[in-house]
């Protein structure tokens, strides 16, 4: 008894699909969309418009899923060298938004080259060090730091701090399970600490500002530490059960800024609390969980790594944001990831779960 | 193991232990991640369980925003409901400092739209001085319709400015009334102090403007009525979204004067060019019928805050308008002294009313000559005729007999040297000379030579227009002294209740009644053969009056003051006083006239014109002349 011809192309379509992801992947949208009717007012074109950004960011997942991962090797090398391209292009004639220059004209769109480097370093790294596998030495990863370190300091000079810093640390995951000896871990870890007054002095006002209003929210309350204190306040206030769906009043009263995108979490933590806070890490840890399973059953190097920087980066970017909205890290413009408004960020996390998939199903198939 | 052996099987096992060793690294890093999440969830807990009641309690204020509603200011009328301070609605420009990048361009793209003042600027200038930079302060007040319409269609081009209807205070009659009414100002820091210790800031919160002078200072708690509340949702740039509950202001009481505006009018216009003061007194109540300091000034200036350069010109001014010469003006009394220093050698008995001295011309005492303005004396000199001639060496030797405690005593009754207790601010006490008093003051004896001039109201003596007047009042009334005041009664407007303030009489001297007739007498003639016989030529009524001149300089006792011949601010200031109808005063006053010469041509036209209005309702056909 075959399955009907419906239900076999159905299967056919999801072979390269990973169960859990989807599942924890649609459980967080659902989430995401009903946290979002609440911090849009319930104003449902928002939503519809966040339900086709969805859309979209499955049908890329469902691509990504269906490449096998070799042919993304071969694309490393080369969208690295774009992106670099770009990033230079951005420093010599980018356009300066609110005081930073992080957007290339390219005759009918501007684009965020930094956007491409979250995915191209990764990449890149992954690809660099499956290439010396056979010998790996300390050598390789001085190159590896060269490649880290050059995208990360044109970004940084944007000045985007929040953004190096994010890609810095997906390279780093990268270097990191790489196998970097631990007596230089160490070493590296110390001199950081030595060098942070030289970067401090490096940093431009507002950046420190955001970092001295971490410290201190009151100092700055209508400047930058407008959005730390409303929320925090808006996280304590919800208490243990939170103040119910639609009823968060910080959220209402337009208090938290930008509540739809960078700050969804704060109308999460206000209108569910502390309950809802439990739930959603429990749903971040699962998917989190089923994405480090992929990684550790990863056939080749490229894959282990290329999993690994996707899973961890996801991670990062989870706990930037509650970090940040939750008032113990520096304001940094992170969403959070499916549950933001916002089609960019859903689109390349999708993506990256796209070559998750893609690197666990391919790893069984015959003609691989 | 040699390495050589087993090529292929090294490659797997290494294989094999770069899996163990990726695997082991994934493994520090989900501890990593579970370490951070459980940070994360320690903070959560911290935040939501152990913070609830603190980020609570941030989140309501957050969110409920008590307004207040400021009260509607009392109005204050005239004993005819002639307006004399009121409220109107009009719109005003107000600008939100912290709202505005540029404060200078804004202001001049506004005055491109709407006319903008030299003057507003400046005011505003120094109200940004003052404010708090998120305060909306105004940069120009009472819109037309023209401008307000003008200034809607370019409002998008000048954020952080805003018309907002408010209520103004205008003192329709102007520099009339400025130092009676007085006016309202914006609340300064040392009056929040102020209202902060009575524990009346409360009050206060919707409020931009308090009593600084006048009936508005004295009576500002009637007045200003109380604020009331509306409890509003509100977002966060302060916008109310919907409104939790609301308690009505209760406004402020309205206030009914003594004060006849009409006679103030005749007064106040009767002083012509000329600077003074006239406080005149129903005698039966203590109620003031007039109150005049003169110049005045236009006490709407001061409402918004006065701008700097019309304070500069105010308050430099040779004129003094900013002075209340009325009530804290000080003069010696002059002659207009001596009816009361007829009254006290009557009462001490060192006088009968019939009882003459010879009058040389001069009182000799420790070889001074004291002189009479009379070359050659009046001759043969009773009380009578002491007061319709006045003759100063019947006082000067009054002076010496009574000595300088028993005047001060007997003055002291009919309220010279103290506070009249008026409800006004800023009173002051003048001076009653007495050796306790100078003892105090300079802290040497009293020598008996200085007694002399003060039995002519010259010497320390120096008494506010306000106390003549009261004493004026208390004479005409036989010796029963009343408490001056301007306000009749307090209306609320709610209750429509009306508080009378009850004249309260505060002292019966016990003249006894042939000795108070005697100088009543006196002063009669004073005004139908005597000093004050040509102000009132052909009155229909009979007053009552005494001449006076203080001295503002000095001259010595030898030499003669010749008018021409002295500096117009160094001549002599000329006073009257006054009572009418004689059988049942129904008005007493005091005039002064700052160096006008004699009482007589300058104070005593200008009491006339005054009784003339208030008896007959005689409207003066232009200001009292010398002539």
């Amino acid at each position: 008894m075959s399955p009907p011809l419906f239900q076999r192309i159905l299967q056919y379509l999801a072979r390269h699909l990973d169960r859990g992801l989807i599942i924890g992947l649609i459980m967080l949208m659902a989430t995401g969309l009903i946290v979002l009717t609440s911090a849009s007012n319930g104003n449902y074109m928002r939503v519809l418009s966040q339900l086709l950004n969805m859309t979209v960011a499955f049908a890329v997942m469902w691509g990504f899923a269906n490449i096998p991962p070799h042919y993304l090797m071969r694309l490393a090398l080369p969208l690295f060298m774009i992106a670099c391209g770009l990033l230079l292009g951005v420093a010599v004639a980018g356009d300066v938004v609110n005081g930073a220059r992080r957007w290339l004209h390219l005759g009918v769109t501007r684009i965020q080259p930094s956007e491409l480097m979250k995915i191209a370093l990764p990449l890149m790294l992954a690809w660099y060090f499956n290439r010396h596998e056979a010998s790996l030495n300390t050598r390789n990863y001085i190159t590896a730091a060269l490649i880290l370190l050059f995208p990360v300091l044109l970004i940084a000079r944007q000045p985007d701090l929040g953004t190096a810093l994010l890609i810095m640390a997906s390279g780093c995951y990268v270097i990191f399970l790489a196998g970097l000896s631990w007596r230089i871990i160490a070493g590296l870890a110390i001199s950081g600490v030595a060098s942070l007054p030289f970067l401090w002095s490096k940093m431009h006002d507002y950046q420190q500002q955001r970092i001295l209003t971490l410290l201190d929210p009151s100092e700055d309350p209508l400047g930058s530490g407008y959005h730390t204190i409303q929320s925090t306040i808006a996280v304590g206030s919800g208490g243990i059960l939170g103040k119910g769906w639609m009823n968060g009043t910080q959220t209402h009263l337009d208090f938290i800024p930008e509540r739809t995108t960078d700050f969804i979490f704060a109308v999460f933590a206000e209108e569910f609390g502390l309950f809802g806070n439990l739930i959603l890490i429990t749903l971040f840890l699962f998917l989190i969980a089923r994405a480090l399973v992929i990684t550790s059953e990863a056939t080749t190097l490229f894959n282990r790594l290329l999993a690994g920087a996707i899973t961890m980066t996801f991670f990062t970017y989870v706990f930037v944001n509650m970090g940040m909205v939750s008032g113990i890290l520096p304001v940094v413009g992170v969403p959070l990831p499916l549950i933001s408004y916002g089609g960019t960020s859903l689109v390349s996390i999708c993506l990256g779960f796209g070559i998750l998939m893609s690197i666990h199903s391919h790893k069984r198939l015959p003609n691989y | 193991m040699p390495k050589q052996f087993i090529n292929a099987g090294v490659e797997i096992r290494d294989a094999e232990q770069e899996l163990q060793r990726f695997r082991y690294r994934l493994g520090i890093l989900s501890i990593f991640i579970l370490s951070l999440f459980c940070l994360l969830i320690i903070r959560f807990i911290y935040l939501q369980i152990f913070q609830k009641e603190h980020y609570t309690t941030l989140a309501e204020s957050n969110r409920i925003s008590v307004l207040p509603i400021a009260p509607h200011r009392g109005v204050i009328v005239d004993r005819n409901g002639i307006m004399l301070a009121h409220n109107y609605s009009a719109y005003t420009l107000e600008i939100t400092p912290n709202k505005v990048e540029d404060l200078e361009s804004t202001i001049n793209a506004l005055a491109a739209i709407v006319e903008i003042t030299p003057r507003d600027r400046r005011r505003f200038k120094k109200l940004l001085g003052e404010s708090k930079r998120f305060e909306s302060l105004p940069i120009r007040n009472r819109l037309t319709d023209d401008e307000i319409a003008r200034f809607a269609a370019n409002r998008y081009r000048l954020p952080g400015v805003e018309a907002k209807a408010r209520l103004f205070r205008q003192y329709p009659q102007g520099d009339m009334f400025s130092h009676v009414i007085g006016h309202i100002g914006r609340i300064n820091t040392r009056e929040i102090e102020q209202l902060s210790d009575d524990g009346r800031l409360a009050n206060y919160r919707g409020s931009d403007y308090i009593g600084k002078a006048g009936l508005e200072q004295s009576y500002e708690q009637y007045l200003h009525g109380t604020t009331g509340v509306e409890e509003v949702e509100v977002d966060s740039g302060g916008r109310a979204v919907r409104t939790l509950s609301r308690s009505a202001p209760i406004s402020g009481n309205n206030l009914t004067l003594h004060l006849d505006a009409r006679l103030q009018e005749v007064a106040y216009n009767a002083f012509g060019d000329r600077r003074g003061a006239l406080v005149a007194i129903d005698p039966a109540t203590g109620g003031v019928l007039a109150f005049v300091s003169k110049p005045g000034f236009d006490p709407n200036l001061f409402v918004d805050n006065i701008d700097p350069q019309s304070w500069t010109e105010l308050n430099t001014s040779i004129n003094k308008p900013l002075l209340n010469r009325a009530l804290a003006g000080t003069y010696p009394p002059g002659s207009t002294f001596k009816p009361f220093m007829a009254l006290a050698g009557l009462f001490y008995g060192k006088r009968t009313p019939q009882q003459a001295i010879s009058d040389p011309g001069y009182f000799m005492f420790g070889g001074h000559r004291f002189r009479d303005d009379k070359e050659g004396g009046h001759g043969a000199v009773n009380l009578f005729q002491s007061l319709v001639v006045s003759c100063d060496t019947y006082y000067y030797m009054l002076a010496n007999d009574l000595g300088i405690d028993a005047i001060a005593n007997f003055m002291t009754l009919f309220g010279f040297g103290s506070k009249t207790g008026i409800d006004l601010k800023g009173e002051a006490s003048g001076i009653l000379p007495s050796s306790e008093w100078k003892q105090r003051r300079f802290k040497q004896k009293w020598f008996p030579g200085e007694t002399i001039s003060v039995g002519i109201g010259q010497g320390y003596n120096s008494y506010t227009p306000l106390q003549l007047a009261v004493a004026t009042a208390t004479l005409a009334n036989n010796g029963i002294a009343f408490k001056p005041h301007i306000v009749n009664h307090v209306e609320n407007i709610q209750t429509k209740a009306k508080t009378v303030i009850e004249p309260s009489p505060t002292r019966d001297l016990q003249l006894k009644p042939e000795h108070l007739e005697a100088v009543k007498q006196a002063m009669i003639a004073v005004n139908k053969e005597g000093t004050g016989s040509r102000a009132f030529i052909d009155a229909p009524y009979s007053s009552a009056g005494k001449t006076g001149t203080a001295q503002v300089i000095a001259i010595k006792q030898d030499s003669k003051y010749i008018e021409s011949q002295v500096a117009e601010r160094h001549r002599d200031h000329a006073l009257f006083i006054a009572y009418a109808p004689t059988e049942k005063p129904k008005i007493a006053l005091a005039v002064i006239v700052e160096n006008a010469g004699f009482g007589a041509r300058a104070a005593a036209p200008i009491a006339r014109l005054v009784l003339d209005y208030y008896l007959l309702g005689k409207l003066p056909k232009q200001p009292a002349t010398d002539e």
